[in-house]
């Protein structure tokens, strides 16, 4: 199964593994990483799942939906690597992939 | 008056059970004063889930009710599709008519993400420690001044009095006269067409005009002195706020007003009625008071402070398997899509330490989400704990007074009593 990396707001690292076809937002709830907290389910209707993309990943993780571009405007601190983690499916060639949460979502 | 003994209670479910459903028009505020709403939507979300009704209210007239978790969610994530151009509320003006306010809540793109942008700033996650102290020793000062042995009105004394300090600090707004933010606040959003107490509409607009000159008196006073970090001073030097004209200026602050106020108040009711109403969920709260993090979610839940906001289709569409055409209105009924068992497990039960409390749709979904959410559970939490730290017990002595209005859910009057 591919692991995913969130670097958390405090620095910590946490490592854990998902089934593939699983969303990055699941994958950060279901293991209670801190600061995610994908309030509408996956709906790209909240911004609550707002991560930034280590350097490096960008490319092979993608670019964003038209509906996330417009949800990333509700978030504080956007950077040229946010993403909503709901518009992100994990897949084997995603194996390893690491992504920071902010502090907390807006 | 229905009264509030389980049998008046059944016997106005079975009352609504047995209309046409033709006749089931959830924008009848009587229902929201009798608090018998909820049976209207128990049928409409069973029966019809996407309901078509006609009111008797003049510029309310024909309208969509949209029942369910999932079609609100639809609705409320396609702005596109469903505008918000028209208004936020089902009553309509006549073209021009300056009750219409101007507001970036009632926007569509791009101008309304511009507007936003200006103030989501002061509510921004790292803006919220500067006020958690200050929220904090303003609600142990309200608390600590609390009437003891004798009957006092809890909206008056704590929910009005906690969220008009928060609101007159946001806009760093004249202390001794915050409660001028209650009555506009009031004054914006009664309407006469619904509610014969309410003022006629040109008092309405004076009084309204009163608050357009005392926030131009304190706008002029900040445009001119460099930015800081009060909502006032930034819509006054934001780039995409700094041109607008006053009815702008006014829609806008009434946004902010009732946003900040009305909300977060009921809310701030509706909790400690909700505990009062269900005993073992206060034991569990004293038995480990971590969970009013948890709690502050299910109180938005089950308080929903605004029953719906409105939309209005910018195309024909299907929803719901209804045909819905171009310039049809909508609302989207979050105090329904809140009861809907379909996405909320026993939803018309209170459980405050329930799975996944946040998924609730008081805030609303999609780019017209609550910009001010977190410091509204974080006033809630902060309300919660200082509670817990001082009160054995609070008695809800008698019944709530409930506002006559379909759009903000909400209490005039709560009697209580604390004991000490």
């Amino acid at each position: 199964m591919p692991k995913i990396t969130f670097i958390e707001f405090n620095g910590s690292r946490r490592t854990v593994e998902v089934a593939a076809g699983t969303t990055l937002m699941r994958a950060a709830t279901d293991n209670r990483i801190a600061g995610i907290d994908g309030d509408c389910g996956g709906n790209c209707a909240c911004a609550t799942c707002h991560v930034y993309i280590d350097s490096g990943w960008a490319e092979r993780v993608g670019t964003r939906t038209a509906c996330e571009v417009d949800m990333l405007n509700l978030v504080s601190e956007l950077r040229d690597t946010s993403r909503l983690a709901c518009q992100i499916n994990i897949d084997a060639n995603l194996d390893g992939l690491v992504v920071a949460t902010p502090e907390s979502q807006h | 008056m229905i009264g509030t003994s389980p049998g008046a209670r059944a016997a106005a479910r079975a009352r609504t059970l047995a209309l046409p459903l033709e006749n089931l028009d959830p924008a009848d505020p009587q229902g929201f004063v009798d608090d018998t709403v909820g049976y209207v939507f128990e049928r409409l979300r069973r029966e019809d889930p996407v309901h078509r009704s006609h009111s008797p209210v003049p510029g309310i007239d024909t309208y969509w009710s949209v029942t369910r978790y999932q079609d609100i969610m639809q609705v409320d994530s396609h702005h596109e599709l469903y505008s918000s151009a028209d208004g936020i509320t089902l009553m309509d003006f006549p073209p021009d008519d300056e009750q219409k306010l101007k507001m970036f809540i009632a926007m569509d793109p791009p101008k309304h993400d511009e507007q936003r942008k200006a103030v989501s700033p002061i509510v921004a996650p790292a803006n919220l420690h500067n006020w958690r102290d200050l929220i904090r020793q303003r609600t142990c000062d309200v608390l600590d001044d609390l009437p003891r042995n004798e009957t006092f009105d809890w909206v008056d004394k704590v929910s009005i009095e906690l969220t008009t300090y928060m609101l007159a600090t946001l806009f760093d707004f004249p202390l001794q006269d915050r409660r001028l933010l209650t009555y506009w606040s009031d004054i914006s959003t009664a309407n006469k067409l619904t509610n014969p107490d309410a003022p006629e509409p040109e008092v309405r607009m004076a009084e309204l005009r009163k608050m357009l000159e005392y926030f131009t008196r304190l706008w002029n006073e900040r445009v001119n002195e460099p930015a800081r970090t009060d909502l006032i001073s930034m819509l006054a030097h934001g780039p995409a706020t700094r041109h607008m004209g006053p009815l702008e200026y006014m829609g806008n602050l009434v946004l902010l007003i009732v946003g900040g106020n009305d909300t977060t108040r009921n809310s701030m009711t509706g909790g400690l009625l909700a505990l009062h109403d269900h005993p073992g969920e206060m034991a569990k709260l004293r038995a480990n008071p971590a969970l009013v993090e948890s709690m502050v979610s299910e109180i938005i839940r089950w308080q929903t402070p605004l029953a719906y906001m409105r939309r209005t289709a910018t195309a024909d569409t299907e929803l719901g398997g209804k045909q819905i055409k171009k310039g049809d209105k909508l609302a989207m009924w979050y105090l329904s899509g809140n009861r809907d068992e379909a996405a909320i497990r026993e939803p018309d039960r209170f459980i405050i330490d329930r799975e996944r409390p946040r998924q609730h749709l008081s805030f609303g979904f999609g780019i017209h989400r609550c910009v001010g959410n977190r410091l509204a559970e974080l006033q809630l939490k902060i309300l919660w704990e200082e509670i817990l730290q001082r009160f054995e017990h609070i008695e809800v002595v008698g019944e709530p007074t409930r506002v006559r209005s379909a759009f903000v859910r909400g209490f005039s009057k709560l009697p209580v009593r604390i004991a000490g």
